[in-house]
């Protein structure tokens, strides 16, 4: 048993040396005209040695490793929490709490710490919003950026074009990509779920393509610039009103001119966006719709012979994930003031479903958590950026195979029962 | 003849250049789902691998002098093919056997995940811009008149050609002849049957895996050298591309891999010759929705039967 | 009296394959019929193209007046045609009583807008839901688990939640598909009256597939055997016990 355990770890470092030498070990270096194979560095060989030593004893050691994986790292969540009726008394009262905090720590840090507070919570509505569509109806949409970026470039055009303002375009931005979801899925949504992948991992690259070449309208790669931020009921946070005789927020209340109003501003309203997001979202899940997204994903077979239609149900998921997608989109052009198709590639749409994998598919806690957790750690980890994606990957591959249902699983709702 | 056809000739031979490569990594998408019925995300990362293998394989030797080209070619073949089915049994054995049976939404992330992985991986060892090869395989024959439009085809695209076919009838004659061959289709029929009959089906999924790979591995090699370019990211849209191939043909059958990928390349060739070539992405998508949508089975595939 | 479902002529190839081959069924109210027959007859293909999974390749299939050949599952369910599965088929990572209410889904208020207010209609239709659901669990002895995961009950409650699931649909006719495969004679006895119970007191009709002779020869009022996809005969249980042409497809030839 133990020899052959070592036969298996030689084994799995032999494989592990071979492939880390053609990669890590030997690298391509352009030298005027010329191809040039360079060895790696010493720092790069030891680098080496110490991931093969590591399979080498993460194999001999498997039995131990998959126990030990299996096992502890599961937080005993609902120990930690007080009993089922103290928690109903008390959920109000922490909810307030948070809210409170939330609202006054902004006037109390840096500029930088809230700006990335409000990308943050960004992540949170694109998370919420991919939940819908993944977590719950158990959909792979690997496309799900494209229907932030048809949000975002609705505000973008509608405010450049016509002048719009952020409030009445937030709406027609999630219902713009409410209709893109629609029209995609009404199509592909009949397909089986590996084929729905792939059509909507297409999807978000044609409109990346579409944005960059439509350059007439779009701007193309340059993108569009100088956006109208959002204003509190036509006070405008600039330190000169652009229009003649409108008043700015800080002329109106009659204080200096600080451009940390605006930062603040624009958290705030991410918050209330996102708190609008939670609430709609929560009561969806406890909905029959909710319900039957759910159900979907159990057994769809089961599901059609209850009398469900499975392409409505699913086009529901697919189109309100979407349109939460749009929502974040409006805001985020409007945070930016300025969007290019670069802010919308594939590797946007595989954050956020890492974020939706890692913090357990279906539940909203976890999902916050995992987007608070994937946005702040690379800031704080600066020179962990360059591994950020990396990361990522990985942390998908061995999510899925140790704890597949996230860092917070999903909690069944307790019903009560009037006998 | 006129400068048209003459062009549209022109884009033919270049069309189904492309598309025999693509069908050459149809081929790994094709077998893998016939199987476990899975779609393996990594599969374009493979095809970049196996791309930059043989590049470090030819740098290499050209820089120890080596100068018999046919030598050249075929040790970075072999390396290549070597190096990268070691990274598709890898894959498969670390990021997908352990998922088994479970649901299938759990294999398919762990694979997108397994993808970006293999992108930053390369793109962190190697670097995130493009490296170039001078081209190796140079000149051609050209017809037609020189003063309307001269077709060329280049040597680069005969061996091409030549190659792909070669590996299609060996592999065609591999899954109908050999034993492994037997059980590989054994499998696509009926895994959980082919198991109870005594085969061990996870080698032949790790073979198929392998198979995959070595196939994708040829496809980087030739699209390497015909480009001259790689950088860590063009497994992504050829992924996309070869999966399109696949589903147009029929997914789970080889031959219709083959021809999805031909019809696939010569579409696009088209595309690109009468509009701006950015298009060609949104034609092939557009491809893939519009066979989705009427013909789910492809070109060659048999109609899945649901079992309830 | 007219009938509730009235079958003729079914067929369902596959490609080459004949399944199922002009088969005719007629089901009364508040009648319990079975369908008998060798391992790899067709019955559940029969079930299959009955309740809309398979669009059969011929024949009629009429349900209260209705032709419903050629419509969708879930249509032919809504209409009051109701299965269950030859492997137990629950959301199994929801709670029990979770399953109970996702059935009643087309009963209930759907729109949007209703539910995110709470409009009193809204609340009304889910109390409704409940009562419901809560009255179902009960009959099958299921109410102290209302609260647990589908997939950790013991298999006989899972089947018994499967039959509960159909009936808060409020269906006229259930299929049952094998569902006596896997029990113990006590829950057999039990599944025995429970059938009973669902035609005489909720008046409802019962078309089953079992292999169970004990079970299908006590309750059914009506048996079908089929053989490779073909009616072989049809008769009550005593014309079908002493059938030779069924003896000779069970025992086969002597």
């Amino acid at each position: 048993m133990m020899r052959k355990r070592f036969y298996n770890a030689i084994f799995a470092s032999g494989i592990g040396f071979i492939l880390t030498c053609m990669m890590v070990g030997i690298s391509l270096n352009t030298e005027g005209t010329t191809l040039k194979v360079e060895g790696a560095s010493a720092a790069q060989w030891t680098w080496i040695g110490i991931g093969i030593s590591l399979v080498f004893l993460s194999q001999l050691f498997a039995g131990q490793v998959d126990a030990f994986l299996g096992a502890v790292p599961k937080p005993q969540l609902s120990k930690l929490l007080p009993e089922e009726g103290k928690r109903a008394m008390l959920k109000p009262w922490l909810l307030a709490a948070l809210l409170v905090v939330m609202l006054v720590w902004p006037f109390m840090v840096s500029r930088g710490s809230v700006d990335l507070a409000t990308l943050t919570l960004i992540y949170i509505m694109l998370g919420l919003g991919l939940n819908i569509v993944v977590g719950l109806a158990g959909l792979l949409d690997l496309g799900f950026v494209a229907f932030y970026a048809v949000g975002a470039y609705t505000y973008a055009l509608l405010s450049q074009y016509f002048g719009m303002s952020f409030w009445a375009c937030l709406p027609l931005s999630a219902g713009l990509a409410a209709l893109f979801g629609f029209l995609l899925g009404f199509p592909v949504l009949r397909l089986r779920g590996d084929y729905l992948a792939i059509v909507t991992l297409g999807f978000g690259e044609i409109i990346r393509i579409l944005l960059n070449n439509w350059t007439s309208v779009t701007g193309g790669p340059s993108g569009i610039s100088g956006i109208a931020k959002p204003s509190l009921f036509g006070l405008e946070f600039t330190r000169r009103a652009k229009e003649e005789g409108a008043t700015t927020f800080h002329e109106f209340f009659g204080i200096d001119y600080s451009s940390s109003y605006k930062v603040i501003f624009l958290y705030l309203i991410a918050v209330i966006l996102v708190c609008f997001v939670i609430y709609v979202i929560n009561r969806l899940m406890r909905m029959p719709i909710g319900r039957a997204w759910e159900a979907l994903r159990e057994d769809e077979i089961a599901c059609r012979s209850l009398g469900l239609n499975r392409t409505m149900i699913k086009l529901s998921a697919f189109t309100i994930g979407a349109s939460t997608a749009g929502f974040a989109g409006a805001f985020f052009s409007a945070r930016q003031g300025f969007i290019s198709p670069e802010s919308f590639i594939f590797i946007e749409s595989a954050i956020i479903l890492a974020i939706v994998v890692l913090g357990g598919m279906g539940s909203q806690v976890g999902v916050i958590l995992a987007a608070i957790v994937m946005t702040i750690l690379p800031e704080l980890a600066r020179e962990f950026s360059e591994y950020r994606m990396l990361l990522f990957g990985l942390l998908m591959v061995v999510m899925m195979r140790w704890r597949p249902e996230g860092l917070v699983p999903m909690k069944r709702p307790h019903l009560e029962l009037k006998t | 003849m006129t400068e048209t056809s003459l062009y549209v000739i022109q884009q033919l031979i270049n069309g189904l250049t492309i598309g025999s490569t693509y069908a050459l990594i149809a081929i790994g998408y094709t077998m893998v789902y016939g199987i476990i019925g899975m779609i393996n995300f990594a599969h374009g990362e493979i095809y970049m691998i196996g791309s930059y293998i043989s590049f470090i394989v030819i740098a290499g030797l050209l820089g120890m002098g080596f100068i018999s080209l046919p030598v050249i070619l075929i040790v970075a073949l072999i390396v290549a093919v070597v190096i990268a089915s070691t990274y598709g049994w890898t894959i498969e054995r670390v990021a997908y056997r352990p998922l088994r049976g479970s649901n299938r939404l759990i294999p398919l992330i762990s694979a997108i995940g397994m993808s970006i992985f293999l992108q930053n991986y390369v793109a962190l060892s190697q670097s995130s811009r493009d490296v170039a090869l001078p081209p190796q395989i140079t000149g051609g024959w050209t017809f037609g008149d020189p003063s309307v439009f001269e077709v060329s085809f280049s040597y680069m695209q005969l061996l091409i050609w030549s190659a792909t076919l070669l590996v299609m009838v060996l592999l065609t004659l591999f899954i109908s002849r050999s034993r492994m061959g037997r059980a590989c289709r054994a499998c696509s029929e009926d895994l959980g049957m082919t198991n109870l009959l005594g085969i061990d089906t996870n080698r032949i999924i790790a073979l198929t895996f392998i198979v995959g790979a070595a196939l994708a591995a040829i496809a980087g090699l030739l699209l390497g050298l015909y480009y001259g370019v790689v950088n860590p990211y063009i497994g992504f849209i050829a992924g996309l591309k070869a999966f399109t191939a696949a589903v147009l043909g029929g997914i789970g059958s080889i031959p219709g891999a083959m021809l999805g990928g031909l019809i696939l390349g010569v579409t696009e060739a088209m595309t690109s010759a009468f509009f701006p070539s950015e298009y060609k992405d949104v034609v092939s998508f557009g491809l893939l929705v519009l066979i989705l949508l009427f013909r789910p089975s492809g070109i060659l595939g048999k109609p899945e039967v649901e079992k309830v | 009296m007219s009938l509730l479902l009235d079958v003729n002529g079914l067929t369902m190839r596959f490609g080459g394959l004949v399944a199922v081959d002009h088969v005719d069924l007629a089901v009364k109210h508040r009648q319990v019929v079975s369908i008998i027959g060798p391992n790899g007859a067709g019955k559940t293909t029969v079930f299959n193209c009955l309740s809309g999974f398979y669009i059969p390749t011929d024949g009629s299939v009429v349900f209260n007046g209705e032709q419903v050949a050629g419509m969708k599952d879930f249509q032919i369910s809504r209409k009051g045609l109701v299965r269950t599965f030859q492997h137990v088929r629950l959301f199994s990572k929801m709670t029990v009583i979770e399953n109970m209410l996702v059935a009643q889904h087309r009963h209930l208020k759907t729109d949007l807008i209703s539910g995110l207010f709470k409009t009193a209609a809204y609340r009304r239709q889910e109390q409704e839901a409940m009562d419901r659901a809560v009255y179902w669990l009960r009959e099958m002895d299921l109410l102290e688990f209302a609260n647990r995961e589908a997939g950790n009950l013991a298999y006989g409650q899972q089947r018994r939640l499967e039959i509960a699931r159909c009936m808060v649909t409020q269906p006229e006719l259930l299929l049952l598909d094998e569902p006596a495969a896997g029990l113990n004679p006590n829950e057999t006895k039990e599944l025995d009256e429970l059938i009973v119970r669902l035609r005489d007191e909720h008046e409802i009709s019962v078309l089953l597939i079992e292999h169970d002779m004990k079970l299908v020869m006590g309750i059914s009022d009506h048996i079908y055997v089929i053989a490779q996809g073909a009616p072989l005969a049809n008769g009550t249980p005593d014309e079908v016990k002493n059938n030779p042409d069924v003896i000779k497809a069970y025992l086969g030839e002597e």
